[in-house]
Order: C-alpha cells, then sequence, then structure tokens
C-alpha cells in the first residue's frame, strides 16, 4: 500500500498530544526556577530537596509496597476467579458470580471507596479487624478493585486456550493440580504479567479509594501530591512525578523484554 | 495403499468365541442433557487390533473415544480396559493414551519436552527418559528436531510429534482421534502407511476415530460404523463394504445403486424379487430370511453391473430376463483409472455404473447418448430389510 503524507502528520500530532504534556513536565523538573512556568536555566536541585522530604519519600515507598502487595494478591485470587469462570462445569450462581465480578469495572471510584470504608468500620465494630484505617485497608481496597481487572484478563485468555492442552497432559498422566501448573499457568503467563502490571499502575495511581479508607501517617504518594498542589504547584512535584515516570517506564521495558525472551528459552 | 497388520486369518480373535477381548464396551449410553450422543453401544475390541470408529459427524464417535479416554464418564453401561473397569478412574491412571486432532502439542514446550511429558510424570530417571525419546524421535523419524517449538513444525512433524508423545508411556491402548484429518492427500496416504508399520511394529491396540471411510479401508482390522449415536454395523472392511446389513452402510460406504422391491418368491436358495423402480425382476441365489410379499431393498455397487450394447445372453444359474435392465447412457465423467456412467433407465431412474479403463483409448468404449443394457449376476447385489 502506498502511504501518503497524511498518516506520518497524523501519527505525529497523535504522539505530540500523548507525549508533550509528560516531556514538559519532565523537562521543568529540571528547572532553576521557582516558577513552575518560567524557564530559569538547568538544575538538578528539586530531585535533591524531593529526596531530602521525608514526607514524599514515605509516601512513595508506600504507594510503591501497596500497589506491589496489592497487585499479588489481585493477581492470585482474580486468577483462581477467571479459572473457575472458565474451566469449572456450570455451578450454581456461575452467572451471578460472572456479573459480580465485572461490576467493579464499571463503579465509580467514590462509591467503592465510600462502601469500603462502611464495611472497615462496620467490621472494626463487629469483629475488631482490621483495627482503624492504615496500609492494611488500603491493601485490601485495591486487591478488592484489582481482581476484577485481572479476573477479565486472565478470562479471555482462558477462553481462547484450546481445552485439548489440558486434557493432552491429564492424559499423559499429569493429575488435575499439575495440568495447571504445567499447561495453564505457563501458557496465560502473559496475561499474569498484564494482569500484574495493570494492578500496580492501577494501585500507584489511585487516589479517590485510597483517600477513603487510608488512616492517619498512611498517605498513599498520589494524596502527597494532591495536597501539595492544593497550596500552589512547586518544582518538586514535577520532580517527583518524573521519578514515578522513570519507574513505570522501566517497568514496562522489563516486562517487554521478558515476554521477548521468554519463547527462546532453553529446555527445562 | 497400506498394508493391514499382520494378524494371520486363522487367529483373527473376532472370530474365535473364546477368545477375551481386551476392551469390552458395554450397553454404553451417553447422554447430554436431554441429547442422546452415544445410545447403548457394545463392542468388543481385541488386543493387537486397528479399529476404526467410522462415521459421520455427530454419529457419537468422538463421545465414545472420549469416553475410553476417561474424559466423559457414561450415562449408563461399563467399559473395561484389560479386564479392569474403568468407572470412576480419571483420564491420568488410564493404561491409555490418545492423539488429540488438534495434536494438542504444549506449545510452550520444545518437541523434546512433549515427548518427555509423560515420562517425566511416571518419575522415570533422567537416562531412561533420554534413551526412550531418543528411540521414540527415531520410530518418527525426527531426529535433529528436539529443540524446535510446535510453531516451528510442519503439519505433517506436528503430527509425527503427537504420535511419539502418546506412544511413550508404552499405552496398552491408543487412541487416535481423526489422526490424518489435518494432513493433504498425498501426505496422509504416506502417513497411513506408517501408522500401520508403527502399529504393528509396537504391537500396540488402535482405535482410530475418523470420518473418512478410504481412511479406514485402508488401515483398519475391523471398522465400526457409528449412525446417530449406535453402532450399525461391526465387520472386517471387505464383509462392510460387500455385504452391508443395513440401508444406511450400504449407503454410507462407498457409492450404490438401491432400489426398493417386493419378494415374489422366497425359497430356501434364491429369492425373486420384482422391482417397479429398477423395472425388472431380481435373481438372488442364495435364501434370505424374509416373507412372500414383503417388501425389502436391494443394492448393488456400481463396479458390480456390466453394460452391453446387445441384450445379454441367459446367465448361467439365472432364469432368463432376469438381472437385466435397458437404459440409455446419459452422462459419462471420466475419472483417469476408470469412468463412471449415469445410465437413466426406462421409467426415469438412474444407475450408476463403473468400468475400469483397462485398455488406454479403448475405441469401442461405450459412449454417450447409446441404448444400453445392464446386467449382473445372482450374488452381486445385496439384500437389505433395513
Amino acid at each position: 500500500m502506498k502511504r501518503g503524507p497524511l498518516i506520518p502528520i497524523i501519527a505525529t500530532l497523535g504522539f505530540v498530544f500523548l507525549y508533550a504534556p509528560i516531556i514538559s513536565l519532565i523537562v521543568f523538573s529540571f528547572n532553576e526556577s521557582k516558577l513552575v512556568t518560567v524557564w530559569g536555566g538547568f538544575s538538578t536541585k528539586w530531585y535533591g530537596e524531593l529526596f531530602a522530604d521525608p514526607q514524599v519519600l514515605n509516601a512513595g515507598l508506600l504507594s510503591l509496597r501497596v500497589a506491589a502487595v496489592s497487585a499479588s494478591i489481585a493477581l492470585v485470587l482474580g486468577t483462581l476467579c477467571g479459572v473457575a469462570l472458565t474451566r469449572f462445569r456450570r455451578f450454581r450462581g456461575k452467572t451471578l458470580l460472572a456479573g459480580l465480578v465485572s461490576a467493579p469495572l464499571v463503579m465509580p471510584d467514590v462509591i467503592t471507596g465510600l462502601s469500603l470504608l462502611l464495611l472497615f468500620v462496620a467490621m472494626e465494630s463487629l469483629i475488631g479487624w482490621p483495627a482503624g484505617r492504615s496500609e492494611l485497608t488500603i491493601v485490601l481496597a485495591h486487591s478488592t478493585f484489582c481482581m476484577s481487572y485481572v479476573t477479565v484478563v486472565v478470562r479471555s485468555r482462558l477462553a481462547d486456550l484450546d481445552l485439548s492442552l489440558e486434557e493432552a497432559a491429564q492424559d499423559l498422566g499429569a493429575t488435575p493440580a499439575r495440568v495447571f501448573f504445567d499447561i495453564t499457568l505457563p501458557i496465560i503467563a502473559p496475561a499474569l504479567v498484564s494482569g500484574w502490571l495493570l494492578s500496580f499502575t492501577l494501585s500507584l495511581d489511585d487516589l479517590v479509594i485510597a483517600s477513603f479508607v487510608s488512616g492517619p501517617g498512611s498517605s498513599t504518594l498520589p494524596m502527597v501530591i494532591f495536597s501539595k498542589i492544593k497550596l500552589g504547584v512547586s518544582p518538586d512535584v514535577n520532580a517527583l512525578a518524573s521519578v514515578i515516570i522513570g519507574i513505570v517506564a522501566l517497568g514496562v521495558v522489563i516486562a517487554t523484554i521478558l515476554q521477548l525472551r521468554r519463547p527462546r528459552t532453553a529446555r527445562a | 495403499m497400506a498394508k493391514k497388520p499382520q494378524i494371520a486369518a486363522d487367529t483373527r480373535p473376532w472370530r474365535d468365541p473364546n477368545a477375551k477381548p481386551f476392551v469390552r464396551i458395554r450397553d454404553v449410553t451417553k447422554k447430554f442433557g436431554d441429547v442422546v450422543a452415544v445410545s447403548e453401544v457394545s463392542l468388543d475390541i481385541f488386543k493387537g487390533e486397528l479399529f476404526c470408529l467410522l462415521g459421520g459427524s455427530g454419529s457419537g464417535k468422538s463421545t465414545l473415544l472420549r469416553m475410553l479416554a476417561g474424559f466423559e464418564e457414561p450415562t449408563a453401561g461399563a467399559i473395561e480396559i484389560d479386564g479392569q473397569d474403568m468407572a470412576g478412574v480419571p483420564p491420568y491412571r488410564r493404561p491409555i493414551n490418545m492423539m488429540f486432532q488438534s495434536y494438542a502439542l504444549f506449545p510452550h514446550m520444545t518437541v523434546w519436552n512433549n515427548i518427555a511429558y509423560g515420562l517425566k510424570r511416571d518419575h522415570l530417571p533422567r537416562p531412561e527418559i533420554e534413551a526412550r525419546v531418543a528411540e521414540l524421535l527415531k520410530l518418527v523419524k525426527l531426529e535433529g528436531y528436539e529443540r524446535r517449538k510446535p510453531n516451528q513444525l510442519s503439519g505433517g512433524q506436528r503430527q509425527r510429534v503427537a504420535l511419539a508423545r502418546a506412544l511413550a508411556r508404552r499405552p496398552k491402548l491408543l487412541l487416535l482421534d481423526e489422526p490424518l484429518g489435518a494432513l493433504d492427500k498425498k501426505l496422509r496416504e504416506e502417513t497411513q502407511f506408517e501408522l500401520v508399520k508403527i502399529q504393528e511394529t509396537l504391537g500396540v491396540t488402535f482405535i482410530v476415530v475418523t470420518h473418512d471411510q478410504e481412511e479406514a479401508m485402508s488401515l483398519a482390522t475391523r471398522i465400526g460404523v457409528m449412525n446417530q449415536g449406535e453402532i450399525a454395523m461391526v465387520g472386517e472392511p471387505s464383509e462392510i463394504y460387500e455385504f452391508p446389513n443395513s440401508r444406511f452402510v450400504a449407503n454410507f460406504i462407498g457409492s450404490a445403486n438401491m432400489v426398493e422391491g417386493v419378494v415374489t418368491e422366497d425359497e430356501p436358495d434364491h429369492v425373486r424379487i420384482r422391482s417397479a423402480e429398477l423395472g425388472a425382476d431380481i435373481y438372488v441365489d442364495h435364501g434370505v430370511d424374509c416373507s412372500p410379499e414383503q417388501i425389502l431393498w436391494w443394492a448393488i455397487r456400481p463396479e458390480k453391473i456390466r453394460l452391453t450394447r446387445e441384450k445379454p445372453a441367459v446367465q448361467a444359474g439365472v432364469p432368463p430376463d432376469t438381472n437385466m435392465t435397458k437404459g440409455f447412457v446419459e452422462d459419462i465423467a471420466y475419472l483417469g483409472d476408470m469412468t463412471v456412467y449415469q445410465v437413466r433407465l426406462d421409467n426415469g431412474r438412474y444407475m450408476r455404473v463403473t468400468k475400469a479403463n483397462a485398455l488406454r483409448g479403448d475405441p469401442d468404449a461405450i459412449s454417450w447418448d447409446e441404448t444400453v443394457w445392464a446386467s449382473w449376476s445372482g450374488s452381486s447385489g445385496s439384500v437389505l430389510t433395513s
């Protein structure tokens, strides 16, 4: 097909539209000036200031911890749920479960956050757990809604997976559990990786739900940024955002490399 | 064509009433909801056989195979393999392996790992696994392909990996679901030969599911024809072809001219049938279990009919003016090895006749628009009462 000049132009415009804000953010994070919109020469002082600020640092570590833990919990629960929905014969409430699992995808964050807060408060007064609002409640909240995303991703991958592969493994003497770990898991591994990364990102990004369920001393990074912005945009927020972008980009690159390397691995 | 497994005539176990079957299927029924997929099938299969289950789609042949493998439990009836009842035995505990129609090769494993998978599950020591895999790769002629992934193989190579993997655990019984279905015609004929050779060398009992009757005829020691969940007929390929037991089998295997008729003479040594459809009397030179005036069907294979320009002379053992009818050659299809004639009978019915092209460019061959006589001997056709 002959390509006119239109396609490169549209593509360029698209990329500019997507990445111009991010690039300007990174550029201004190296700004000498205290005024965010005025360029005053190159400097890395905001990065220095950032790493000297214990509030930001703690919030950053908390967010990474919460994201990693809740993505992992969501991965396990979501995978189990996806397997149950695709591999088990019809069971009572299967359709209901399928609907309930995808409901959090469309639920407004405000509702999710509020309902989780009410649940945690009720649970605390009834069984005394979880005690107060803390990192634990954020992890619980994030695992809950991230699980839905993992289920959706895993389910669609499993639906495409040829059932006879699992039958063949059984036929060759593998118990159902073995089949799951030898055949099913490796084949759906890419879906698991993307499900985990998706959950990690969603958790890292979440402001609304975390605001509802966090307690004193457990402010996540988005919450800290948001409160800083309320006092006016300061250049160290730019630096902070650049660091986050760096971490996310690194994660994506590693995931891509792992995916590309997989087909060439030697025999186990 | 492929050579049949060497079961000598006198040791054909299905002809021996005292032989102990290796696989016994007793009144097996399988229902999916209200749909009956397999209906009261009973079948005995003997050690060393290459048994073909032949049928169209939806005939229940694959369901029967899946019940043998253990992926489906029969709704009623019992399956016994080597004297052991298989009820409740999961697939991974059965002395059976299966070759899947899609091959079901594990895409994330190399050829070597695919073949070794079953052996690893049996916890064989590593050197033994290595020796066994090497032996199997040699058997299916895939040495040097150990490190390839399934997506780096051709269709024929994948088929052979699937076969090697299914044979790895030395199963007593190998189930093959449309083993040659995905191969092109040329490769299929070669592979047929290979398959029979391997079966013969290893002495494994094979049960093959296929919808391809030519494949079944050339592979099988015996064929079980399935129709709508039931076994329509079980027999050696020649029995199925020459002595079909029903209209379904006569039509399903090969092609047949079939007409309805009424019995006019019913003697122990012969039967006479009047067929308005054929416009002739049919003389059958053996007794048939029927009664006078009974309506039945008579089928004859296209290659068993002779075409002549003149009215044929009286045939030995056949009364005059029977077993012949007059027609008009309306169409001819030249297929190279043989010619197919479409003969329109006087009453408008068509008869299909084939003739082997023994002579090259026969100048005297019967041509379009000729009036011809079709005739057959007293033993050529089959009388069918169902």
